[in-house]
């Protein structure tokens, strides 16, 4: 995390500022395995949060505009707030390594639509090693899922390792794939010390519920360090 | 104008035209000869014949027309232009179209295509300069050897300013020696390539929408009042096809 | 003027935003008109001497100090697929933000402030070179570089070609760069005395004709 001060456009590429001195949206950016929800923890996000803020997506998908398309049908928000960003053909290239077409993406979407208080950076699905630039995001969530083996959070990687916050989602399949998420848990907390770890089923009403509290949490945060108009 | 010891010729003709249909100027220079033909309405006919054997290698062709503000004029071929290898087979040759337009005035130019035969090397370059309200209607065939032949050496630069400004600059290059020229990124072993050019005044308000026309042509705009249509095919017939549909679609927009 | 700003502008991982873009070779590729390493070569060598010319020139002319306003309307006249130009002033802008930040110089921030939507990326590529006291032939080399190495990376992504065939393609290509490179700044050098026409304008008309209809993809892997 990196609530930092005293920046001005273009020296620090994620300023803290817009360059008319007012607050930019937070970034926020999910990674993580092919299939383990995080089109769907996006948009659950989405719903729970877009009556009372003001936000947008950026997909990088392995396949241009999947995730995207499957958050318009969806309809979580109006087209104009979710942009598509190809990647070559490889995500975490475009999230870590040259993060300057999402850095186009997320800017032209605050000037399309208007000051927006949370953006959404989503990788296309990759391995565990998918990490995000902290030039891109201010804080990243790394999804996994318990269905793809209770042994994940003890192998570690990066993103699991070192993300703001890990989900582990679809607790409700836990008992028909044999995985123990209490194991699940140690091993997180053995690994990320005390960084959080929420356990979600989006399928379960309010499911999504600890994530949307630790993203609020996060935007109480970057909002007290940047009050909204000051010049620095 | 023949260079001491030159091979080839040199010729150069000339067309003017005014309003009404007139044409002040109208002077052929073998083996370029000029022939006004019957046109109805405000418009000037003009027919390139007798350039059928040239240009051979080391000729050099010029071909000049102004078209004045207000005026009207048509530019055809009465037949395929034929690049043949020449007298001095190592120097190529030329042929240098210049065309002016005036204030409301309209240039519709539109010969039949340039065949490169084998062994030939042809260089064109065709200067178009447009006043801001002028139109222009410009097609550009290009035939890549006869029927099953291996083709000459081409290269064809077109450029196009407007109100002193450029619009459309383009050079191809094709045949034996020329790097990569039949390779996925240039002509991907089709035969034939050209464009049509549209420079409307109008086309500012109203731009052209871009379209793919098949796997092999598309219809764009230009970053200005101008559209064109690029093509490549197998042969002439199918580019002429491609370019008279992508205009059709043009004629549809504006 | 430094070898080494030179080797780290025309970086493969310089973050500029190249590596989402194939050159058109996604394009070509679906066409089936590159499909192995003698395509792959036919292909890159055409690109080089069309677009990666009036690319390399572009960048040349822009790294002496010729007016890249000038230069980017040139660049439009080049250019006559919209989805191409879209492509090339984004690549512009990710380029000068990128730059910016590596080399912070007042004539990049003045090109940023003057224009928000971008210049073409060859432009952008030569005020880059300029600002870091290369030479335009430094500049035109680069761009050069990276008209036939994008779309060759690309086809080793998209076609699990041979990465060393891929290579051995774009090393028999060093001499043609450089010859390129030359052309290019010869060109260059004659634009103060008349005008951006002297810029060659060399061009591919599979790469203008398959760009449109590539951007129109509901799927695709590249973003040109």
């Amino acid at each position: 995390m990196h609530l930092d001060h005293h920046e001005t456009y273009p020296t620090r590429h994620t300023c803290t500022l817009r360059p008319d001195g007012t607050r930019r949206a937070l970034r926020i950016g999910l990674g993580g395995p092919v299939g383990s929800g995080k089109t769907a923890t996006v948009a659950a996000l989405c719903r729970e949060l877009r009556d009372s803020l003001s936000i947008a997506v950026v997909t990088n998908d392995i396949y241009t505009r999947e995730d995207a398309d499957f958050l318009l049908r969806n309809a979580v928000l109006p087209a104009e707030r979710i942009t598509a960003v190809e990647t070559g053909a490889c995500p975490h290239t475009a999230i870590r390594d040259d993060i300057s077409a999402n850095l186009e993406a997320v800017e032209e979407l605050e000037d399309r639509t208007g000051p927006l208080d949370l953006i959404f950076v989503e990788s296309g699905g990759d391995n565990l090693t998918a990490t995000f630039s902290t030039g891109l995001v201010d804080a990243q969530v790394f999804v996994i899922d318990v269905a793809a083996g209770d042994d994940i959070p003890r192998k570690g990687g990066p993103g699991v390792t070192t993300a703001d916050l890990l989900v582990v989602n679809k607790t409700d399949l836990a008992p028909h794939v044999g995985s123990d998420l209490a194991a699940m848990a140690r091993d997180a907390r053995a690994q990320r010390g005390d960084l959080p770890v929420a356990f979600t089923s989006l399928t379960a009403p309010g499911g999504i519920g600890p994530v949307v509290d630790w993203v609020r949490g996060r935007l109480a945060a970057w909002t007290a360090a940047h009050p909204a108009g000051v010049g620095a | 104008m023949n260079a001491p010891g030159r091979a080839g010729v040199a010729a150069h003709a000339r067309i003017a035209a005014a309003p009404g249909g007139a044409l002040p100027v109208l002077r052929s220079e073998a083996p370029l000869a000029l022939r006004r033909t019957r046109a109805a309405g405000p418009w000037a006919q003009v027919a390139v014949v007798g350039a059928m054997s040239a240009p051979l290698g080391g000729d050099r062709l010029r071909l000049t027309a102004d078209v004045a503000a207000g005026a009207a004029l048509r530019v055809g071929s009465a037949a395929a232009t034929l690049a043949l290898p020449g007298r001095a087979p190592s120097e190529p040759a030329t042929y240098d179209i210049a065309l002016a337009v005036g204030e409301g005035g309209e240039l519709r130019w539109l010969p039949e295509p340039v065949i490169s035969v084998r062994g030939s090397e042809l260089h064109t370059t065709t200067r178009v300069d447009l006043a801001a309200g002028a139109r222009l209607v410009l097609r550009e065939e290009q035939v890549l050897g006869r029927a099953g032949e291996e083709p000459g050496r081409l290269r064809a630069r077109l450029t196009v300013r407007r109100d002193g400004r450029p619009l459309f600059d383009q050079q191809l290059a094709f045949g034996p020696g020329t790097p990569g020229w039949d390779g996925g990124a240039v002509l991907g072993g089709h035969r034939a390539v050209g464009q049509l050019l549209v420079v409307d005044p109008r086309l500012a308000d109203a731009p052209a929408e871009a379209r793919s026309l098949g796997g092999t042509a598309v219809l764009t705009p230009l970053a200005g009042p101008a559209a064109l249509v690029t093509a490549v095919a197998d042969d002439a017939l199918a580019l002429r096809r491609l370019l008279e549909r992508g205009a059709g679609y043009l004629c549809r927009t504006r | 003027m430094s070898t080494a700003a030179l080797l780290l502008i025309a970086d493969g991982r310089f973050p500029a935003g190249g590596h989402a873009h194939s050159g058109g070779m996604e394009a070509a590729i679906r066409a089936g008109r590159v499909t192995g390493p003698a395509t792959l070569a036919a292909f890159c060598s055409g690109r080089l001497h069309t677009a990666g010319l009036t690319a390399a020139a572009l960048a040349a002319a822009a790294c002496g100090g010729c007016d890249p306003c000038d230069l980017d309307e040139a660049a439009d006249a080049r250019t006559p697929s919209p989805a191409l130009r879209a492509t090339a002033r984004r690549l512009g802008r990710q380029l000068l933000r990128a730059a910016r930040a590596t080399w912070p110089a007042p004539h990049l921030d003045a090109v940023a402030a003057e224009h928000p939507g971008g210049l073409h990326q060859p432009v952008v590529l030569g005020l880059a070179a300029r600002a870091v006291g290369l030479a335009p032939r430094d500049a035109a080399l680069a761009a050069a570089h990276e008209a036939a190495g994008g779309p060759a990376f690309a086809a080793v992504r998209l076609l699990g070609l041979d990465p060393f065939d891929a290579t051995a393609v774009l090393a028999r290509l060093a001499p043609d760069l450089d010859r390129v490179a030359d052309r290019a700044t010869a060109a260059a050098a004659a634009v103060p005395r008349h005008g951006t026409d002297a810029l060659p304008a060399a061009s591919a008309p599979l790469l203008d004709i398959t760009a449109e209809a590539h951007a129109t993809w509901p799927v695709r892997l590249f973003a040109s």
